[in-house]
């Protein structure tokens, strides 16, 4: 009793945590499910199938769903965490006229519900005359503006907590203000920069509402997913989703696997 | 020792000002941001491409709100400064409207107490586990959010085992069901927006030190007393921002509404998506789409006041 | 980026000096001036010390000589260079920083190897292990700077400047982060280091013991000034101001009218008591001034003993504190006037110790006394009580 006592937040927070491993496991579950129909959700049998025929003729258009989500996720990614980076040094280390309105701007896109985001832009794309050519460039431009914030606060928080008496130490050692960039500033940012890129990802990868308003005919992965939701979606999906949390947790693994394995060496 | 008295007066116009301490090497440094034109030249490409593509485009929605209604694609839209729109828009769709509002403000009720819970073990109980659990609190979340969604459908789908649990238990009549009605579209909400809540909350909580705790123990010998009187007021920068990130996209979100919902749990979202684009009335979802940003930014204020405390993230 | 005034200032004897040379060096920020106009010759090879209190204007002046604060005006030369508008980056100085500034990111072998690669030097390898074997850190060598102790990282702090044989080193309170013992144990280890080498060391820090511990000359600073500069003995034993009289340890400051001045002796009216002060340790020229004598230097006897100091005699104190302290017995004796004076006795074994209300007499060798000018604070750099 004493026990249960002393342990109840701890236990309760496991609880918490367990719950959301729920769906996921439903996730990787129905990944093997062999479905007798399409429309059911059950778990009627177990197979491979899924995993070996990801891309068969019953999933037509997933895998080209997918491809598209990752070309739009890696080149936005790119765009928004180069020019988020600039922004968050202008912000950390420069003083000028505008600074503040520019943190505000800067913020204001992650206070705004989707939704509003989406139409606004299309909105404006229609009153531009580019109706008829939403597709790939408009999502792109859509998910480089919503990532950008995210990428501008990453970094930001990052270069924040640096502290710039290393950049003067590397100048009273002889560094150039280029090689005080390249062999100190950025090595130390760079996983703030990392961590940045890695969340604009997720987020490009997993955008819905804002995407839809702005894709035209082109459809990416949670699209695709939407589209079949209504008739059942293939179980395809699920391997999808399954290969999402793997891809995510080796990332995070090997990067922990890393710091570990340095430490390790040096502690010898 | 010479006096200053004869020299010109220079002012370094690159001076980093007066700090407080300026024997403090350290200070000095960290007070004196640059000035020049090189700030404005790596600020150019974000600020551009948010003017274009947020500001104006909020300008471009206001515009399409206030359109000539008897328009249409084939004929063109005139900008007819039809105010009128809103109210239209309003009488027709205020359900939704207040039903997002509801769905939002009650998820993130749920997500507050499962966040904090949860948070709260991570920061002071989970010890050298803590980076581990934070990272497996995060994982869930990098399944695709319509996968994560459809697996809902599945969990409480009216053969499932919780119906079958809460038809057991009295809980839920036999023909009672979870799927398609606001119970499932909450629990859509308070699932996909939990980890909002719980970063901010954990980060405000991990900042505690905990001899506060210790000491709070030590006066209140009540640990619920002790909790409300320490530890709940110094997490509150972490509940202010946690509330105010799940409430803004969960009072936007459709997909819950649409994938666990029914059509009587037709939400905002919905309605401004469909009038865009299948009924072809941008005028109805421009007003709408401002009159949901207006509210959630009075809100916002008005609850940030309250909170007493600037801080958003 | 900064506008600079030429001072003018020629060497003096015209040849090049081939130490370090301050002139007229002023910095001035938006709302004050931290160094005004300061001279400074640093001979080369010695130990300097810049002593004063927070805000004084040390850590400016450091910073000018580094090139990380640009003077307002004045000039700052190197062994006959002026490098006064130089960048960092090209001058040959280095810094070990307060906090130590170590790179995370590298391990110790790049940070002490980090200045020597920049110049693309020959024999990396060689001369970093023998920079490690001086500060004895070649075991962590492959460690990161987070794996060390305070006392580690100082060290390798200072092996990552002295590995580019500056001409000059700065060290800005290197020690202020160690904790007592450790600081102390550093002192001497840095003192030796400086032997070895033979670089031109200039440190900077607020706390006297160590500037008197560690260095050939200190320069004490008061208000982006020099007030004085000399060897730790002279600075104590003979201050110019009541700054340096205070702030240097302590002294009993008494008010007094001159009454007359000699070949060899200013004599003063002490609240009617007659003393005598040598020339060479009068530093006024005015009528009043402020006699000074180091609690040490005073002793103390029974009232109407005879006391072996012949010279300045003061009757009628009472003993109002006495604190034990071990190697000395430290009292205050509320004199005639009011005051009261410090008396440090050495607990020899020989002298009674006096209780507090005790009637006593003080005395002191003249030759020990000064004389500052009237017109300064009593109680400038007093240390604050606590």
């Amino acid at each position: 009793m004493r026990w249960l006592r002393e342990h109840l937040v701890l236990i309760l927070g496991m609880l918490v945590l367990l719950y959301t491993f729920v769906p996921i496991a439903v996730v990787v579950l129905m990944s093997f499910n062999d479905p007798a129909t399409r429309n059911v959700y059950r778990f009627d049998g177990f197979t491979l199938d899924n995993w070996i025929n990801m891309c068969g003729p019953e999933t037509e258009g997933m895998c080209e769903s997918l491809w598209l989500s990752v070309r739009i996720g890696l080149l936005a990614t790119v765009v928004a965490t180069a020019i988020g980076t600039l922004a968050a040094f202008a912000l950390v280390r420069w003083d000028f006229p505008g600074r503040s309105s520019s943190n505000l701007l800067i913020f204001l896109p992650m206070a705004a519900p989707e939704i509003v985001l989406g139409s606004s832009l299309l909105a404006l794309f229609v009153q531009a005359g580019f109706a008829g050519q939403l597709g790939f460039w408009t999502i792109f431009i859509a998910h480089v503006m919503f990532c950008l914030s995210f990428v501008v606060v990453t970094v930001r928080a990052r270069l924040a907590g640096m502290n710039d008496t290393l950049e003067q130490a590397a100048q009273d050692l002889y560094a150039t203000p280029a090689q005080t960039f390249w062999r100190v500033t950025f090595p130390l940012v760079l996983p703030g920069i990392f961590g940045a890129a890695l969340l604009s990802f997720a987020l490009s990868f997993d955008d819905f509402i804002i995407t839809n308003l702005n894709s035209g005919s082109e459809t990416t992965f949670p699209m695709y997913v939407w589209g079949q939701a209504r008739v059942g979606v293939p179980m395809q999906v699920n391997v999808v989703g399954t290969l999402m949390l793997v891809v995510a947790l080796v990332v995070v693994v090997v990067g922990e696997a890393n710091n570990r394995r340095r430490a390790a060496a040096l502690t010898k | 020792m010479t006096s200053t008295a004869g020299t010109v007066p220079v002012v370094d116009p690159g001076d980093p000002g007066a700090p407080g301490e300026p024997d403090a090497l350290v200070d000095v440094a960290a007070s004196g941001r640059r000035r020049g034109r090189t700030a404005y030249l790596l600020m150019a490409p974000a600020v551009l491409w948010l003017a274009l593509f947020f500001v104006i485009p909020f300008y471009s929605l206001i515009a399409a709100s206030l359109y000539d209604p008897s328009g249409s694609d084939e004929d063109g839209w005139r900008m007819a400064y039809a105010f009128g729109n809103y109210v239209d828009a309003w009488q027709d769709y205020w359900q939704p409207f207040v039903r997002s509002i509801a769905y939002g403000g009650i998820a993130t009720v749920i997500c507050l107490v499962l966040g904090y819970v949860l948070a709260y073990a991570i920061a002071f109980k989970t010890g050298r586990w803590k980076t581990l659990v934070l990272v497996l609190v995060i994982a869930p979340f990098f399944t695709s959010f319509l996968v994560r969604t459809l697996s809902w459908q599945l969990i409480l789908a009216d053969d499932g085992w919780v119906v079958d649990v809460l038809r057991f238990l009295q809980l839920l009549d036999d023909d009672g069901r979870l799927l398609a009605t606001d119970v499932a579209v909450v629990t859509g909400l308070a699932y996909n927006f939990l980890p909002f809540m719980v970063l901010p909350l954990f980060a405000s909580l991990d900042k505690i030190d905990h001899r506060l705790i210790e000491a709070s123990s030590d006066l209140y010998s009540n640990p619920v007393v002790g909790f409300f009187k320490v530890t709940w007021p110094l997490s509150l920068p972490g509940v202010v921002s946690g509330t105010l990130l799940t409430f803004i996209p969960a009072a936007g979100d459709y997909i819950n509404a649409q994938l666990l919902g029914n059509t009587n749990t037709r939400v905002v979202g919905s309605v401004i998506e469909a009038q865009f684009t299948d009924a072809n009335q941008p005028y109805v979802a421009g007003a709408l789409s401002m009159t949901l940003m207006v509210v959630i930014v009075g809100m916002v204020l008005v609850y940030v006041r309250r909170a007493g405390t600037e801080e958003l993230l | 980026m900064s506008l600079r005034v030429e001072a003018g200032v020629e060497a003096a004897d015209g040849t090049a000096y081939d130490g370090l040379r301050l002139r007229a060096l002023t910095k001035r920020f938006a709302s004050f001036t931290a160094v005004r106009g300061i001279d400074l010759d640093v001979p080369r090879g010695s130990f300097f010390a810049l002593l004063g209190p927070s805000g004084c204007g040390k850590t400016t002046t450091l910073r000018m000589v580094a090139g990380l604060d640009a003077p307002t005006s004045g000039t700052i030369e190197l062994a006959g260079k002026d490098i006064t508008g130089a960048k960092p980056y090209r001058r040959p100085v280095n810094t070990v920083f307060q906090n130590y500034a170590l790179f995370p990111h590298l391990d110790i072998f790049e940070n002490v190897a980090f200045g020597l690669r920049r110049r693309k030097v020959d024999g990396v390898d060689k001369k970093v292990a023998e920079m490690l074997a001086l500060v004895e850190l070649d075991a962590q060598a492959r460690k990161k700077p987070a794996q060390l102790s305070g006392g580690q990282q100082q060290r390798v702090a200072l092996a990552r400047a002295l590995i580019n044989e500056p001409e000059v080193l700065l060290l800005d309170e290197p020690l202020g982060a160690l904790d007592l013992k450790l600081r102390r144990s550093m002192q001497i280890e840095l003192k030796r280091i400086q032997m070895d080498v033979g670089l031109t060391f200039v440190h900077v820090t607020h706390d006297q013991e160590e500037a008197m511990t560690m260095a050939d000359t200190v320069a004490v600073m008061n208000g982006g000034l020099i007030e004085q500069m000399g060897s730790p003995a002279e600075l104590y034993e003979n201050p110019r101001s009541t700054f340096v009289a205070n702030f240097l340890g302590q002294s009993n400051l008494i008010e007094g009218r001159v009454t007359g001045r000699s070949a060899d002796e200013v004599t003063v009216d002490m609240h009617g008591i007659g003393v005598s002060v040598p020339v060479g340790r009068a530093h006024t020229d005015g009528q009043q001034g402020w006699v000074g004598i180091r609690p040490e230097k005073v002793l103390i006897g029974d009232a109407g003993s005879k006391l072996d100091a012949p010279g300045n005699t003061i009757p009628g104190g009472v003993v109002s504190d006495v604190s034990f302290v071990g190697v000395s017995t430290q009292y205050l004796v509320r004199m005639p006037w009011g005051q009261e004076l410090m008396v440090f006795a050495q607990n020899t074994g020989r002298d009674k110790i006096f209780r507090h209300g005790d009637p006593v007499e003080l005395s002191w060798r003249p030759e020990y006394a000064f004389l500052l000018d009237h017109s300064q604070d009593v109680r400038a750099g007093a240390q604050e009580d606590g």
